[in-house]
């Protein structure tokens, strides 16, 4: 693949006929459907379904937990980007690590972590995978290879590097996959790790999620070069866009790209193009979106889109379907309930992870006063 | 017991912990075929090889955040930053990242590394290639910051460092790379967070670090030999975590105190040492504690006016006279 660092082709079937709404139109979707499952067992598919769904169901409980004060702080959703975030999961190993930015629910839940933890961290109670320490934007879980949610733009991606250092260091087959939006690909520390990923040929995946959005700002006013994966090119790095409505597309991608990464350690980058159904965080109502924007996010929803795809093609009906969403519902439930049933920590642990190697002379211990 | 240089002392200490734990490896920009900026890591990258000799492209932030990250899969990397100027544009990955994982995750991964750096004036680098910056990382909980000022001290320090298990800024000093000392063979690492009283005396206490530990050690012989005053020195060595309880115990022997340091007055390390004694040993103290710092000016290039610029064993004996003066306690 170090030959066709230009090779950057599109996603199969071109994003942009499908982010125009075409895959409402029953006749494509087969058309598609037929095209896409090819390679994929209907479990895969209904398990993918079953995912999106879980993680949508518990995007809808964490907004509403927002809205009751139970959730502090940010709080930014996956909403419309289920199909991506699932395609991208199934593509790794529970070994392999991941790295995200603070947009990362979704991934917690399809990398292997209980909802019920990761409602716990919302709600900043010990159950969570922080412990509550972290909240909405810092997520860790060893045992899933979450190796953190990071909230400062970009503040991943050196990090995923050195971890595929590591394991290059140990001569290790796990791959590292870095996400992260698009508005991420304009700051120093992108450009700086993807040169060193790639003058060291570390066995990192990095994915932009491209929304078209950073915040409130459009990516053709952030990004002299629009289409993403070609920044790849600059680091002689396979780079390749898909569309991040697909799930099976998506994962297909990733699936390749890992499996690279872990045969050769060579990186690349993947761009997944999809929308955000609602704003930047829970808080944002988006104001600075066009209203067809707004709808052709709602026209491309990716858990609606695939659902009538598989009802179409056969691989579930309507009682299963129906069947997987009232699960889901569950399960969200579930994980807000367990979230609401947990501690909060004790006010006594205030000083127990600053450091891993304790110290004598901490500054808990001020001459002044016999608790801090 | 050897008698080498701050240099050799670094030297030798990287050497040895990379020849005892194979997860120890150097990465920064110019340390392999190079050998270094100041030649700290000269004959490394023939000895252990480009995997364990890391040389890197000037880009700071991208380096430093691939140390970080490969610290917490346990590997322990120690960077070398050529100067603490530099480290500024890493500033998101020391501040943000290194300082806050442990904490962040609740205590679920720690980032073991060392960020090897030189800083300070006297070199004629101008303004931006002498700073003393130090205060900026020990202002952060979750950093460690450590600055010998001696070559048994720059070992026992190192050793430590790449043992901790949090992230080190180990601060350096260009004046220092030069300068002498008996190194035990079998130095132990110290203590982090513990300063040493280098020098005991019951008149005054001299509180410095890095380079003005060592002008304030030479300014209290001096005063010993040609006035007959009795000068402890407190010589912090670790900035983060501050041993209040040593310099607080110094001031209440000698009840009272003169601060020397290389970086700017206002805000800085000096002010903490301050209010630290003010908090615990106020009703001890006979004088105001003075601080003898660098001018609050980016540090010129001309000759004479870095030299004015910046703190010197004359303007440290002047402020010792003056506050025993002002107790009544010069004879």
């Amino acid at each position: 693949m170090a030959e066709t660092a230009t090779r950057n082709k599109p996603a199969s079937g071109g994003t942009k006929s499908r982010r125009n709404g075409t895959r409402t139109s029953g006749k494509r979707v087969q058309h598609d459907a037929q095209n896409v499952f090819s390679d994929e067992s209907p479990e895969t598919l209904r398990d993918y379904f079953r995912q999106m769904t879980l993680i949508r169901r518990f995007e809808e409980r964490a907004a509403q937990g927002y809205t009751q004060a139970k959730i502090g702080g940010y709080c930014h959703l996956n909403l419309g980007e289920e199909a991506t975030v699932v395609g991208l999961m199934s593509a790794l190993r529970r070994n392999d690590y991941l790295f995200t930015n603070y947009r990362e629910h979704g991934y917690a839940i399809a990398k292997g972590i209980e909802p019920g933890r990761v409602m716990a961290e919302l709600y900043g109670r010990t159950t969570g995978t922080s412990k509550g320490w972290g909240g909405s934007m810092h997520m860790f879980d060893v045992e899933s290879g979450l190796l953190g949610g990071y909230g400062i733009v970009g503040g991943q991606v050196p990090l995923a590097t050195g971890a595929a250092l590591a394991i290059d260091y140990r001569g290790g087959d796990q791959v590292v996959m870095c996400q992260m939006g698009d508005g991420t690909t304009n700051i120093g520390a992108f450009h700086e790790s993807l040169n060193i990923a790639a003058l060291w040929n570390l066995p990192v995946v990095f994915v932009v999620v491209n929304n078209y959005l950073g915040m409130g700002t459009t990516v053709d006013k952030s990004s002299a070069e629009s289409e993403l994966y070609k920044r790849a090119v600059g680091y002689r790095m396979h780079g390749e866009r898909v569309d991040g409505n697909d799930v099976v597309a998506v994962n297909e991608a990733a699936c390749r790209l890992v499996e690279h990464a872990r045969e050769t350690g060579e990186p690349a980058m993947l761009e997944t193009v999809s929308h955000r159904l609602k704003g930047h965080s829970v808080v944002d109502p988006g104001k600075y979106r066009s209203q067809e924007s707004v709808e052709a996010a709602r026209a491309a929803d990716p858990v609606v889109a695939f659902r009538a795809q598989l009802i179409d093609s056969g691989v579930l009906d309507e009682d299963g379907a129906a069947e997987i969403e009232r699960q889901a519902q569950a399960d969200a439930d579930a994980a807000v309930a367990f979230a609401d049933d947990s501690p909060h920590p004790d006010v006594s642990t205030l000083f127990d992870y600053t450091y891993a190697t304790p110290v004598a002379n901490d500054s808990r211990r001020l001459p002044a006063d016999p608790v801090f | 017991m050897a008698v080498i240089t701050y240099r050799q002392a670094l030297h030798d200490t990287l050497r040895e912990e990379m020849l005892a734990d194979e997860d120890v490896f150097l990465i920064g920009e110019e340390i392999g075929v190079f050998e270094g900026s100041y030649k700290i890591t000269a004959g490394l990258l023939d000895e252990f090889g480009e995997k364990r000799v890391r040389d890197t492209p000037i880009a700071e932030e991208g380096f430093i955040g691939a140390a970080v990250g490969a610290a917490m899969q346990g590997l322990r990397p120690v960077a070398e930053l050529m100067t603490i100027n530099f480290s500024l544009i890493a500033l998101d990955q020391i501040v943000n990242h290194a300082a806050k994982i442990y904490g962040m995750f609740g205590g679920q991964c720690s980032v073991p590394m060392v960020m090897r750096t030189p800083g300070g004036g006297g070199q004629q680098l101008g303004a931006t290639h002498s700073q003393n910056i130090e205060l900026y990382y020990a202002f952060v909980p979750g950093l460690k910051v450590v600055a010998p000022s001696t070559p048994a001290d720059a070992k026992a320090l190192l050793r430590a460092s790449i043992a901790d298990n949090d992230p080190v800024l180990f601060l350096e000093n260009l004046a220092l790379y030069n300068t002498k000392g008996e190194v035990p063979d079998t130095a132990e690492p110290a203590e982090i967070g513990k300063a040493a009283v280098t020098r005991p005396g019951s008149d005054i206490t001299i509180i410095g670090y890095s380079r003005m530990a060592t002008v304030a050690h030479q300014v209290a012989e001096k005063l010993q030999e040609e006035e007959g005053i009795s000068a402890e020195v407190v010589d912090l060595r670790s900035l983060r975590p501050l041993d209040r309880e040593t310099l607080v115990e110094s001031v209440r022997r000698t009840n009272c105190a003169v601060i020397a340091e290389d970086d700017w007055l206002t805000y800085g390390i000096g002010a903490e040492i301050a209010a630290s004694i003010s908090d615990g040993a106020f009703d001890s103290l006979d004088a105001p504690v003075r601080r003898v710092a660098a001018a609050e000016v980016p540090l010129p290039y001309a000759k004479p006016l870095e030299r004015a610029a910046l703190p010197s064993a004359e303007s440290l004996t002047t402020a010792v006279h003056e506050t025993l003066d002002a107790v009544g306690r010069r004879r």
